[in-house]
Formats: structure tokens, sequence, C-alpha cells
């Protein structure tokens, strides 16, 4: 190593202290969480269950797997899950659209966003699942208030992402339709709805990758989907049912990850 | 039905100067059908009642009521739970956020040249990445047992596959100048991956890490539905003996908890970037 290599080198911020901290900072968290996250062994039977989870996703029930006809089925479920997730986002999307705009610093005063925005954070802190059994009362177990339940709970992140939408608006183009004539329905339609429109779409489809995933949460509370058949083939210890049912899920999800990714690809460069 | 003519075929419009020209045909002309076509689709098989939901609508916000006002004189039973929940989410994400490390290192298309290894590798993750975290809380109740530990592996194994895509995406943007430089100069291929690339996405690394972390809270509520520890466990309780001005409490502590992390996380996420 040459004389000036050397010299810079040792002009290098020392910053071992600081790794050590950081080093015994973690360890001390993983120490204080230790009476809370114990960890009893694994389950009497544990092993044998999770060679027979393994089993069963490489020898899945083929029948459950490619009947198209049966309600039960893979295939239908699938279907479900997919459409629960669809209107459950749109039927989110909507309503957050009025608590979005209302939240926004551009379009109301910055007081008034405080409250809108706390009832968003309060929206969002509940699991979904406590939505979908206050949705049970109201229309009973089944696939529709799946679609409830997914709704109400997309709402909050949807409506936080179209917030930051909203107020990047670009106010020039609204000045400009207004120094031309235009009224305040032409405004909106030439001057506010282009500008948000492909981002809203996108944030919505991103949202819905997501629901097709947490479509599953539903099947807790007898909400369809196919979280259902997913929680009674393991407590029933149907291991190639489950397998079958993995597989449904993990392929649907690929689908809409796929085309969601390329939709959305397409929505940012433009069409 | 000229408006319907208008709107497939659109007339030209026809310039000051003399010329006219064409306007485009909107989009909208097929992709309005096309959601049209799957809303009514997806209202057939989710067997859409508007009908009961406008009747019996008032039934959702039975149980808020009921929940108000909240059991003050519950508080102690609900700190444990709250801040097992915190720790699953503390532990799980350190985890999966260290474990990920490792793997997004060797799916990063700049480091590792190798195609066929990458494809299979980034294959088998993102078979991993489509199952949602509850159902390896699921599956991991059934191995370990009810309780915190299954619900922490399950975070764990979530924020891995999570953090690894997010990791080598930002990996893949970093300048490459550094790293060759090191590389070429006799380093090996890890070492220069730790002193040049490291340093260049950690800030990143640490506020994807923060972020996870926020996510995993909120999930980690939810785990306990199924046995897998933390404040869910409780909740599903209080739900079960309709206790809701205990569910109420429960719900108000993890409202304020999720805000504080949130504050907390946005600030340091802030100064980070």
């Amino acid at each position: 190593m040459s004389e000036a290599v050397r010299k810079k080198l040792k002009e290098a911020p020392k910053t071992w202290i600081l790794n050590w901290i950081v080093v015994f900072g973690l360890a001390y968290v993983v120490y204080l969480s230790l009476p809370y996250i114990e960890f009893n062994g694994i389950f009497e039977q544990g092993s044998i269950i999770a060679r027979n989870i393994i089993l069963g996703i490489f020898k899945p029930n083929l029948s459950l797997l490619i009947d198209f006809s049966s309600k039960d089925a893979v295939p239908y479920l699938m279907l479900e899950t997919v459409a629960i997730a669809f209107l459950g986002t749109l039927f989110g999307a909507i309503l957050a659209i009025p608590l979005a705009f209302l939240s926004s610093r551009n379009i109301v005063p910055k007081k008034a966003t405080y409250i809108t925005t706390f009832l968003i954070a309060v929206i969002r802190t509940f699991p979904a699942f406590v939505y979908g059994l206050m949705f049970i009362r109201v229309t009973g177990p089944g696939p529709f208030t799946g679609v409830l339940t997914l709704g109400v709970s997309s709402i909050g992140m949807i409506a936080k992402l179209y917030v930051e939408f909203i107020e990047d608006l670009d106010k020039g183009i609204i000045e400009a339709l207004d120094a031309s004539g235009c009224n305040t329905i032409q405004k909106i339609r030439y001057g506010v709805i282009p500008q948000l429109m492909g981002n809203f779409v996108s944030t919505t489809l991103y949202r819905f990758e997501i629901n097709v995933k947490n479509a599953t949460i539903l099947g807790l509370i007898g909400a369809g989907g196919i979280g259902g058949p997913i929680m009674f083939a393991l407590g029933g210890y149907r291991w190639n049912d489950l397998g079958a049912l993995l597989i449904g899920l993990v392929v649907i999800v690929l689908i809409i990850e796929s085309i969601s990714v390329r939709l959305r690809k397409k929505l940012a460069v433009g069409e | 039905m000229n408006w319907l003519k208008e709107l497939i075929h659109p007339s030209p419009i026809l310039l000051g100067n003399g010329k006219s020209i064409q306007p485009k045909r909107s989009p909208s002309v097929i992709i309005v059908p096309i959601v049209i076509f799957l809303v009514l689709g997806s209202a057939i098989i989710t067997e859409v009642d508007l009908v009961a939901l406008f009747k019996r609508g008032y039934q959702f916000f039975v149980m808020i009521v009921r929940m108000i006002p909240p059991n003050w004189s519950y508080y102690k039973n609900v700190i444990t739970p709250l801040i097992a929940t915190i720790m699953m989410s503390v532990i799980g994400t350190l985890l999966g956020a260290i474990l990920s490390l490792p793997l997004a290192f060797l799916s990063a298309n700049n480091i590792i040249k190798n195609k066929w290894f990458l494809n299979i590798n980034r294959g088998a993750f993102s078979i991993f990445r489509t199952l949602p975290v509850l159902v390896y809380a699921l599956v991991f109740r059934f191995i370990f047992g009810p309780g915190a530990f299954a619900g922490t592996l399950a975070i764990g194994l979530f924020t891995w596959t999570i953090m690894t895509k997010m990791l080598y995406e930002l990996i893949e943007t970093v300048d490459m100048g550094p790293f060759e430089a090191i590389e070429s100069s006799g380093a090996s291929r890890l070492k220069a991956f730790r002193v040049a690339i490291i340093p260049q996405i950690l800030g990143q690394y640490i506020s994807m890490m923060l972020y996870n972390f926020e996510m995993n809270v909120r999930s980690a509520a939810i785990l306990g539905y199924v046995g897998a520890g933390g404040i869910g466990m409780l909740m599903n309780e209080k739900l079960a003996l309709r206790e809701y001005d205990k569910l109420g409490l429960i719900l108000l502590f993890l409202l304020l908890t999720v805000y504080i992390i949130e504050s907390v996380s946005r600030l340091i996420r802030e100064r980070l970037n």
C-alpha cells in the first residue's frame, strides 16, 4: 500500500463505536422481548405437521384443484376471491375520494384537515376482522360481507395516498382554464380529473393486489374467499386439500400481480 | 344516438387556418364497458345485496356504540399484550430485515451475473411472497403451538420476503463505480458489497425497516385472532364474550400505539431521506 492510500484510509470515519452501540442496542431489545415471545419448543407432532404440509403442497388434491363445476373447488374459490377483492377495492376507492379531498391542505383549511386525517387514521387502525364482525351483523356471513369489509378496510390507505396526489395538483392548469372562461364543472373535467386519474387508478390497482392477498383474512369470519377453506383444511388435517388451496392462492396472486404491474407501468408512462 | 356516434367515431375539428384535425377516439369507449362487465360479474359472484345493506346498515354501528365509553379500568390487562404485539413486530421485522440482506445480495442483477441462478432465486422467492402473513401464522401455529412465537416467526418470514424484493430493487439502482473500483483492486465481491454498496443503501434500508415495522404492528394485531399471540388474542376473547367496552379500550390503545409508532417512524424516515 502506498503512503497516500494509507493516509486516506486513516481519514476514514471511525464507526466502530457506533456499530457496537447498535449491536448492543439490538441485543438488548431482543433480551427485553424474550419474556413476551417464549419459545415453547415445537408443538407435539409439530414436525410431522410441517412435513405433511410440505408433502401436501407437492401432492395436491387434484380433483379439488381442477374441478371447474363445483363451488367448493379451487377455481371457483379463486374467482370468488378476485371478485370480492375487485368490488371491495372499488367500493373503498370510491369512498376514499371525498375523504381524500376533505383532507388535502390545498382544498380545505389546514385546521379542518386535522379532523379528517385523524378520521383516516382511526379507520386504518381497526383490524379488518373487526370490520368483518361488524358487517356480519348487517349482511350475514357470505362473500358480500367480504366485499364490504375489504372496502372499508382499504379506505384508509387509499385515501392517504390520494391526498398526496391531490396536494400535488398543478394549479397553473386550473388557472389557465379559469382565464379562458371555463366554468367549475369544465375546470374539474379538463383540469382536475386528467391530472388525478392516472395516479388514482394506479393506486387503486396496487390496493387491489394487496386485497387479493388480504382476502384470506375474510376466511376467519366466514366472509367468503379462499381463506375459509384454507383454515378448515388445516384444522381438519386435510393436507392434500391444503396443498391444492395454497397452490390456487399462489397462482391467483401471481396472475393478478403481473396484470396489475403491467397496467400500472402503462399508466405511469402514458398510453 | 348522435352522441354515441360522436364517441365511437369523433368528427374532425376545423381549425382557423383551414386545416382539419381528426381527434383520437377516447380510450373510455373500451374501458368503460370492460369495467361495467367486471363490476356486474363480481356483483353476481359475491351476491351483492344492497337492500339488506340499506335496511340493516345501522347494525354496523351497534358495536361501535357499545364500545363507548371504553372500560378504562381494564387498562392493566391491555398493556402486557400490547407490548407483546410490539415486541413481536420488532423481533419479526429485525429477523426479516437481517435475513433479507444476504438474499437481496444474491438476487440483484448488478452483482450476480448468472441469469439462471438469478431467475430461479427470484422465482422461488416470489412464490413465498404471494402468501399472506396470515397463512404463515396459521401454519406456524400448528407447528409451534399457539402463542407469540408463531406470530413472530410469521412476521419475520413475511418481512423477509418483502424486504428482499425492496432491497434488491434498491441495490440495482446504486452507483456501481465504487463497487467496481474496489473489486478491481483485488477485493472479493462480498467485501466490495460491504464496503461500496452497504453505505449507499444503509439509510434507505433502515427506512424500509421502519416502514415494514409500521405495517407489521398492524398485522400483528390480526395474527392474534388465529392464536398467534399479541393483542389480537385478547380482542378475539372480548369479541367472543361480547365485552365491547373492553374491546373499545383495546382498540383505543392500539390506535394510540400505531399513531405514535407511525409519527416517530415518519420523523426518522424524513431525516434519513
